[in-house]
């Protein structure tokens, strides 16, 4: 294992080490100590590697993340795992604003809860969050599937496309053509398989399933109160 | 005897006048408002109210054709590993495959490459053949994030963060269902044929100190080698620019409200931001006073039009202009050969701006494959340099008439004004006076 104090070392030098890293390191775990909420730590990853952060992140850690595994033993900022393309991020407490933003794949897992914006353009990313979820989240999702274990605050889903949200508690309100939808076979193994991956014991049938109604997608005047 | 009745010509309104009473119409029979491409039409202040002086007693012209005059630009010297040089002070600014077809973008690449500038993305990410035709490509980081992906994000030689456009500073987009070919949506991960919303917002960050968060995520991913553009719409140029320095960006771009869109609408268009004539010093302003000026650089975009317009922005204080129209003009846009086509749509030739409907009889702002086709990349690429290399030539001209040995050592004491209003908003004197409005006395 690798280890990596960011109180003695610049996070430039981590991050570049990080992407120097070929496919076929056998530098495969990192442990990052000190990290005291430094912002875009072990961002561009491209390598099959884990890395461990040993406290909270700031914003964007785990930015645009392909392949490599990174665990957050705190708490992360504004944006974790933002534009995620593959991989897999894993958050032990709670997380900021925006997680997952604009994510095309991979899996994010938040073991507390997530402010608003969560999911927000997501495009292919998985997301599952073990606690609540703030105002906003998944706006203009387009992709991807975001499970939510606690309760969802105002809004959720507004100007949604494509995505799948499903959630275990309460929805404070749905936003502007996001409706709830029947929980088909389908929709029943994605989020099985998450609540899997993600070491939740949660029950499927616990849960509702919300999408978009569609009535948005082409710009008619009749719609202007919606918007 | 019969009698006459003496009448006058009927009298059009100046207020009501004959475009006014038919969006009125249309507006009435449709209930939506006018949705269109391009920059602002109307009469604004802009680089034809200033004129050079050129040299005199006083001042020693440069030998024209035989005295050297540099064009070069080097743009990113601040923070990134890898600057990037020009060889001209004129970029190709940024548009979407999306909103242009596929021959459209790489014409653009092709001309830009030609004369040794840069061409940019725009929303919805970067295709193959862009990256491949373009020797130098500045990839767009916008509000949508459409197509963003790290691997293009390293392929880029510049990364240009988007705040907003001249055309609809404040305002996102919408690409119409009928541009979203297969392609298109894909790339954008949406589905087929829908109206696609483009965010006016960024998804993840807020205000200028998000921004600069953002920017260090950035460099962090790309190893602090590219240079990093923040483009702003003209609406507070001289706080934009500022935090926009402040955020740590390498290079600002700055566009007036002349600068095209793909799609907006026409009251947005017409009635928010400001022409480029009066954003530019603001500008330049808040990098002299930040210590700034020639170490941020300065890219200037909306209504650049010729070699004067160029020169007129460089003078000013810029370090180089961006343009877009003018360059799919270059390509074919507007082309009189399509006139019945233009007027079985409703336009004619010089007045075409449906850009939005895909449409496009020159085959550019269209996915139409039949349309498309109508565009060759290398004849429009060729047309495209040596409409660039007309600009650059006009540019040096002027420059050496004032004496100056690079496009770069323009500035404003070359410039008159010819209305009070451009002297005020240039900063230079009104000609024939010493009296430059809110500076000086008369």
């Amino acid at each position: 294992m690798v280890q990596f104090d960011l109180a003695a070392r610049p996070l430039r030098e981590l991050n570049a080490a990080l992407h120097a890293l070929p496919l076929n390191t056998n530098e495969t775990h990192w442990e990052i100590i000190n990290p005291d909420g430094k912002h875009a730590i072990a961002a561009g990853l491209d390598a099959p590697v884990t890395v461990e952060i040993k406290g909270n992140a700031g914003y964007y850690c785990a930015g645009m993340n392909q392949v490599a595994t990174v665990v957050v033993h705190g708490n992360a900022g504004v944006g974790v795992a933002e534009n995620m393309m593959s991989g897999r991020v894993h958050i032990r407490g709670d997380v900021s604003q925006s997680a997952g933003a604009t994510g095309n794949g991979g899996l994010l897992i938040v073991e507390g809860n997530a402010s608003g914006r969560c999911g927000i353009s997501m495009k292919g990313i998985d997301i599952v969050v073990k606690g609540s979820i703030g105002p906003m989240s998944a706006f203009m999702a387009q992709a991807g599937n975001l499970v939510v274990l606690g309760d969802a605050g105002e809004a959720l889903g507004d100007s949604i496309y494509e995505a799948r949200l499903f959630v275990r508690g309460t929805v404070k309100s749905l936003g502007a053509d996001c409706e709830e939808k029947t929980l088909g076979a389908d929709e029943r193994a994605i989020l099985a398989g998450l609540l899997a991956e993600a070491e939740s014991d949660a029950s499927v049938d616990e849960f509702r399933l919300y999408g978009s109604a569609r009535k948005l997608y082409h710009f008619h005047l009749d719609n202007a109160d919606a918007y | 005897m019969s009698t006459t009745p003496h009448r006058t010509l009927p009298k059009y309104s100046a207020t009501f006048d004959r475009h006014t009473i038919s969006e009125i119409q249309r507006a009435a029979a449709t209930g939506i408002y006018d949705i269109r491409g391009g920059g602002a039409k109307r009469k604004l202040p802009h680089f034809d109210d200033l004129l050079f002086l050129g040299a005199s007693i006083s001042r020693y012209p440069l030998e024209g054709y035989r005295e050297r005059c540099g064009t070069d630009v080097t743009l990113g010297t601040r923070f990134a590993k890898k600057p990037i040089t020009l060889k001209i002070p004129v970029t190709i600014a940024g548009m979407s495959f999306g909103a242009l077809s596929g021959p459209a973008k790489e014409a653009l690449g092709r001309g830009a490459s030609l004369v040794g500038t840069s061409t940019t993305t725009g929303d919805g990410g970067m295709t193959p053949e862009e990256r491949g035709h373009s020797t130098i490509l500045v990839y767009q980081y916008l509000p949508s994030r459409y197509g963003m992906n790290p691997d293009d994000l390293r392929k880029a030689d510049a990364i240009e963060v988007v705040i907003g456009q001249g055309a609809k500073p404040g305002g996102g987009g919408m690409l119409l269902g009928q541009k979203i070919s297969p392609r298109v949506a894909k790339m954008r991960t949406l589905p087929e044929g829908i109206d696609q919303r483009s965010a006016s917002r960024h998804p993840d960050w807020t205000g200028p100190d998000d921004l600069e968060i953002k920017i260090e995520e950035l460099r962090e991913i790309t190893d602090w080698e590219k240079p990093i553009y923040v483009k702003i719409g003209a609406s507070r140029p001289y706080y934009d620019t500022a935090l926009a320095v402040k955020s740590g960006a390498d290079v600002v771009v700055l566009d007036g409200m002349q600068g095209g869109t793909a799609a907006t609408q026409d009251v947005f268009i017409e009635h928010v931001g400001l022409p480029i004539l009066s954003s530019i010093r603001p500008a330049v302003q808040a990098l002299q006073d930040l210590g700034m000026h020639r170490k941020v650089q300065l890219i200037v975009s909306g209504g650049i039009r010729n070699g004067a317009d160029v020169a007129k922005a460089l003078a000013l204080g810029a370090d180089a202009v961006s343009i877009g129209t003018a360059a799919l003009i270059a390509l074919g846009d507007n082309d009189p050969r399509f006139e019945a086509e233009y007027n079985a749509l409703g336009s004619t030739a010089g007045a075409y701006d449906d850009w939005q409907d895909g449409r496009d009889p020159a085959g550019i702002t269209t996915q139409d494959p039949e349309l498309a086709s109508r565009l060759d990349p290398v004849l429009a690429g060729r047309r495209l340099a040596n409409y660039l290399g007309v600009l650059t030539l006009e540019c040096q001209t002027i420059a050496r008439a004032c004496g100056k040995s690079h496009v770069h050592n323009l500035e404003p004491e070359d410039l008159v004004a010819l209305t009070i209003e451009a002297a005020a908003m240039a900063g230079v004197p009104l000609a024939g006076t010493n009296w430059i409005p809110g500076k000086s006395g008369f």
